[in-house]
């Protein structure tokens, strides 16, 4: 084994990294294979429902797959994904992946990542000791006993989950890579229905995550779930016509990881990013905003310290003054544009580029804030939004435009008056070059941190 | 987890092996269900697959990957007084699947015994209901990546030569065959050798700041030939013409109109707005506005919606559901009235409404919902042209995107392409609308259904994860909805 993985498997691990090295050795010697690597990853979870005080499902899940890359004599790349370790499974995944190779992207071939061989940094990874599936099924039907007895309209809680996921990840390279990873993370979601006499249900949710059961504050989880639909009862449609919205962390990183192809050296590469090479550098959005990506953020339970191609997960600042500084990339997509890669890589005939966890952040250099705005004490009108919904269906990435339902409020003289079936619209670049506020505070969520941002001038289409 | 195995799925020595189906398999599976029932559960039910897929995607005049996979699986569900517990493992080997078993039973708070509980008894399975039996050429049938690569470049290319401006150029692939055998201890033993396929084209297209953006998908189930039968070229006209069409577009104006959706893709609307509103899974849950409402008027008379996995070829078709049971023709709605739910054994313990063939999950990972297969509103009298020609001012949604449907019944999707219709008659493009709405407020509002029902193939993603589904319906009239613009 080299130094350069970030923890050696141990005998707990479900994955064992010198026992696939060996494996794969061999089968690649036989077949002739000079140049491989593979991805693996292995999980075990738990995870129960419960409806009306009863067990509404138990689900336990053991699963492992692995995807080989292999590298032709003509140096095309060919891979296969398959769930079977055993030395016949492995074998036969490597002869697809070398049929599949010769179908190879001739204009673009990935190489390894030359910082797949670099030391990281080793922590010793916060793991937790699963608990019983009983614990958590007991756990969530006190939990939906308490929601329920918060508010006499709170009817339901038609959507809930506790569940515990162990989960390793494993890199391997014919240069000699070698990076593993396990963690372990404990969710909880509530989700109530609440309904008053001759009006329409409402809903609203809280979601809390952690590296384990004891790390879920389920107390926190129940206020807020309760809050948030109670918070929807006073409800009303809405004028449509423009408006000066403030985004929810949570929205506003939705919105963030929607349009991600802004700052995605594949997508531009490929043509269908809203970038171009030469937008580096140039603004593309107020210069209060700054956004990096940065996976070993200690908010981030799921971090891993390597992407798909075993580079090192670090923080690259993204926008900062409403500028943007960097690209995401992979190896390959790096190699084009002269750059190291940074981390963002999946692993694949054709790599893709992902962001891993956005941190958005007021640049303390602007003065162009409207400081006055604070989504808790503002008096004059705007709509909050709390959750934008249906990101699959109303999202045109490459044109930059969105359409959304959403959840949220019309707040006039700091009363919150519930919206009722409202989008919200407009064009993503528009968004970003009229955010008018960034608040001081940001909160951690479950996808990324961001603070309360605030745009004017935004389309919402209400039933009046 | 404490109880799964720790090691590396190895499976030199599977249990339960698919290719052991005219051998010893049946007599093993009946060994594991015996071992659970000894517990005193009510049925214990073992879900056995094998996938081989591939995927191929081409980009602008290149093949830019070719993604094989296989793999295997079994997901073990146990029901005891009306709970049921779930546990997947891809580790197939004797003691991986007893201690999946063993560990179903302890979330139930019961154990294997060698003094059993009489509550259920099993004895044996029934005869094998191979629904697979006549389709073991698949393998040898289907397109050779030769024939792939070479169609989905043909594709491209002629996106090239037909599409103005045209930028992006994309087309892709997919394959899917899964080998499937359910057994459970009420006697279920059956088999299923299941082919899906996909083909779709998008481009995107440019002129200065004008951008849009346009795909197509296609999808089949059973027939090795649909991607060497599929009129490539019709298909680029059809892409090129409304990439053109929506590239100057404005953005729509929001507000409440009446609006006419499209045949094909247009039937999401029914999917989202009602069809996942009578699945038994949201009866249990409480969350649909027609659990009370069996045979009352949901709709207005004109509509007859059906959901049945028999039509040949269709996305949506399934020769049995994944639980071993056959498939079906089931009417929800029949002149308005509410006729019948969607139903899954879980769904028929729980809410008493009786199976219809439709329970379906993703894979082995997931136990099966009450899930909708072939969906569609039944055709009406009118001709396409005499809903539009009934409307003053309103939408024209000729594509549709996506859509979902929210734990209070509202449900909302994107038009991909739509126009206005003034005057009778079909106008200007326009582009960013989303129609919004509750579901039981929509059902009356369909107020005239045309003569040309035609079907269209998806993916649909709920709690057992996404399946191949179709959606469908004839042009149909919306007398007022919620249009989201600008």
């Amino acid at each position: 084994m080299n130094s350069n993985h970030n923890r050696i498997a141990t005998s707990n691990d479900v994955l064992k990294p010198a026992e696939i090295r060996d494996d794969i050795e061999f089968i690649t010697r036989k077949l002739n294979i000079n140049k491989w690597d593979l991805g693996a990853s292995s999980s075990r979870d738990n995870s129960v429902q419960v409806f009306n005080g009863e067990a509404k499902q138990l689900k336990s899940s053991q699963r492992s797959s692995i995807t080989v890359r292999v590298w032709n004599n003509k140096n095309l790349v060919g891979i296969t994904s398959t769930s079977d370790f055993s030395q016949n499974g492995l074998s036969e995944a490597l002869k697809t992946a070398c049929e599949a190779s010769f179908y190879g992207n001739k204009e673009e071939t990935p190489e390894f990542s030359l910082l797949s061989l670099a030391d990281i940094e080793t922590t010793k990874p916060l793991l937790r000791k699963t608990s019983t599936i009983k614990l958590l099924f007991e756990r969530l039907l006190q939990a939906e006993s308490e929601l329920l007895a918060k508010h006499k309209s709170i009817n339901s809680v038609p959507y809930n989950g506790f569940s515990e996921l162990d989960y390793e990840r494993l890199y391997l390279n014919s240069l000699g890579s070698l990076r593993f990873h396990r963690n372990t993370q404990s969710s909880l979601y509530l989700y109530a229905k609440a309904q008053e006499s001759h009006r329409k249900p409402r809903s609203g949710g809280s979601i809390k995550i952690g590296y384990g059961y004891e790390d879920i504050n389920v107390e926190e989880c129940i206020e807020e779930a309760a809050n948030r639909t109670l918070s929807h009862l006073n409800y009303e449609p809405i004028n449509t016509g423009k408006y000066l919205v403030c985004f929810s962390p949570e929205a506003f990183l939705d919105l963030m990881y929607a349009f991600s192809n802004i700052f995605n050296a594949r997508s531009v590469l490929d043509g269908i990013s809203l970038s171009s090479s030469k937008t580096l550098g140039s603004q593309i959005a107020s210069s209060l905003l700054k956004v990096s990506d940065d996976s070993l953020h200690p908010a981030n339970v799921g971090a891993i310290r390597f992407d798909g191609e075993g580079t090192p997960t670090k923080e690259t600042v993204i926008i900062d003054n409403g500028k943007l500084i960097s690209f995401i990339h992979s190896e390959s997509t790096a190699r084009r544009f002269g750059v190291n890669p940074t981390g963002h890589a999946g692993l694949g005939a054709k790599v893709s580029v992902s962001p891993e966890w956005l941190v958005v952040s007021r640049n303390n250099n602007s003065n162009s804030a409207q400081e006055d705005l604070n989504h808790l004490t503002t008096k004059s009108e705007f709509v909050l939004i709390e959750n934008l919904n249906a990101l699959h269906a109303g999202i045109k990435a490459s044109q930059g435009s969105f359409s959304l339902p959403f959840d949220g409020w019309l707040v006039k003289n700091g009363e919150r008056i519930s919206v009722e079936s409202a989008t919200i619209a407009g064009d993503i670049r528009y968004l970003l070059n009229n955010i008018v506020q960034i608040e001081s505070d940001s909160l951690d969520t479950h996808s990324g941190v961001s603070p309360h941002v605030w745009v004017n001038g935004l389309s919402v289409t209400g039933e009046k | 987890m404490s109880n799964l195995t720790s090691s590396t799925p190895k499976n030199n020595q599977d249990f339960l092996e698919i290719d052991l189906f005219n051998g010893i398999l049946k007599q093993r599976l009946e060994e594991l269900i015996s071992y659970g029932i000894t517990a005193g559960p009510d049925l214990v039910e073992i879900f056995l697959e094998n996938v081989n897929n591939s995927s191929v995607l081409a980009e602008q005049d290149l093949i830019t990957s070719v993604s094989p996979s296989f793999g295997k699986g079994v997901g073990i569900r146990v029901f005891l007084d009306g709970k049921d517990v779930f546990v997947s493992t891809n580790d197939l080997t004797r003691n991986g699947l007893f201690g999946s078993m063993d560990q179903a039973l302890a979330m139930l708070g019961i154990e294997a015994s060698t003094h059993p509980i009489s509550k259920s008894s099993f004895l044996e399975l029934s005869d094998v209901r191979n629904f697979g039996l006549c389709k073991n050429s698949i393998f040898e049938k289907v397109p050779k990546l030769d024939e792939t690569t070479e169609i989905l470049l043909r594709g491209t290319d002629l996106l090239s030569k037909k599409g103005n401006k045209v930028e992006v150029r994309r087309g892709n692939y997919s394959r899917n065959i899964q080998e499937v055998v359910v057994a459970a201890s009420d006697g279920t033993y059956a088999r299923d050798l299941r082919l899906y396929q996909s083909v779709g084209l998008n481009v995107l297209a440019l002129d200065g700041e004008h951008r849009s953006s346009i795909g197509r998908r296609y999808g089949s189930s059973g027939n090795p030939r649909q991607l060497a039968d599929w009129d490539i070229e019709s298909s680029v006209d059809e892409i090129c013409e409304s990439a053109n069409k929506m590239l100057y577009a404005n953005y729509v104006e929001a507000g409440q109109m009446p609006a006419v959706l499209a045949n094909r893709f247009g039937g999401v609307i029914f999917h989202e707005a009602c069809g996942h509103l009578l699945e038994t899974t949201q009866i249990e849950r409480g969350t649909t506005p027609f659990i009370d409402k069996l045979d009352k008027k949901i709709a207005h008379e004109c509509v007859t919606a059906i959901d049945e996995g028999l039509t040949n070829g269709a996305f949506g078709s399934i020769a049995m559901d994944d639980e071993g049971m056959e498939s079906q023709r089931t009417v929800l709605i029949k002149d308005g009235i509410l006729k019948q739910f969607i139903s899954d054994r879980a769904g028929e313990i729980r809410t008493g409404y009786k199976r219809t063939g439709s329970g379906r999950r993703q894979s082995y990972a997931f136990p099966a919902a009450s899930r909708m297969r072939n969906t569609y509103i039944d055709a009406g009298k009118y001709t396409p042209m005499q809903l539009i020609e009934s409307i003053d001012k309103g939408i024209y949604c000729k594509s549709m995107g996506g859509g979902s449907v929210g734990a209070t019944g509202q449900f909302n999707f994107s038009v991909e392409e739509g126009y206005l219709i003034e005057n009778g008659k079909l106008t200007v493009p326009v582009k960013g609308a989303t129609l919004i709405g509750e579901a039981k407020d929509i059902m009356p509002k369909i107020t005239m259904c045309a003569n040309d029902l035609d079907l269209a193939a998806g993916f649909c993603g709920s709690v057992s994860g996404n399946i191949n589904v179709t959606v469908g319906q004839p042009h149909i009239k919306v007398e007022s909805i919620t249009v989201g613009g600008r």
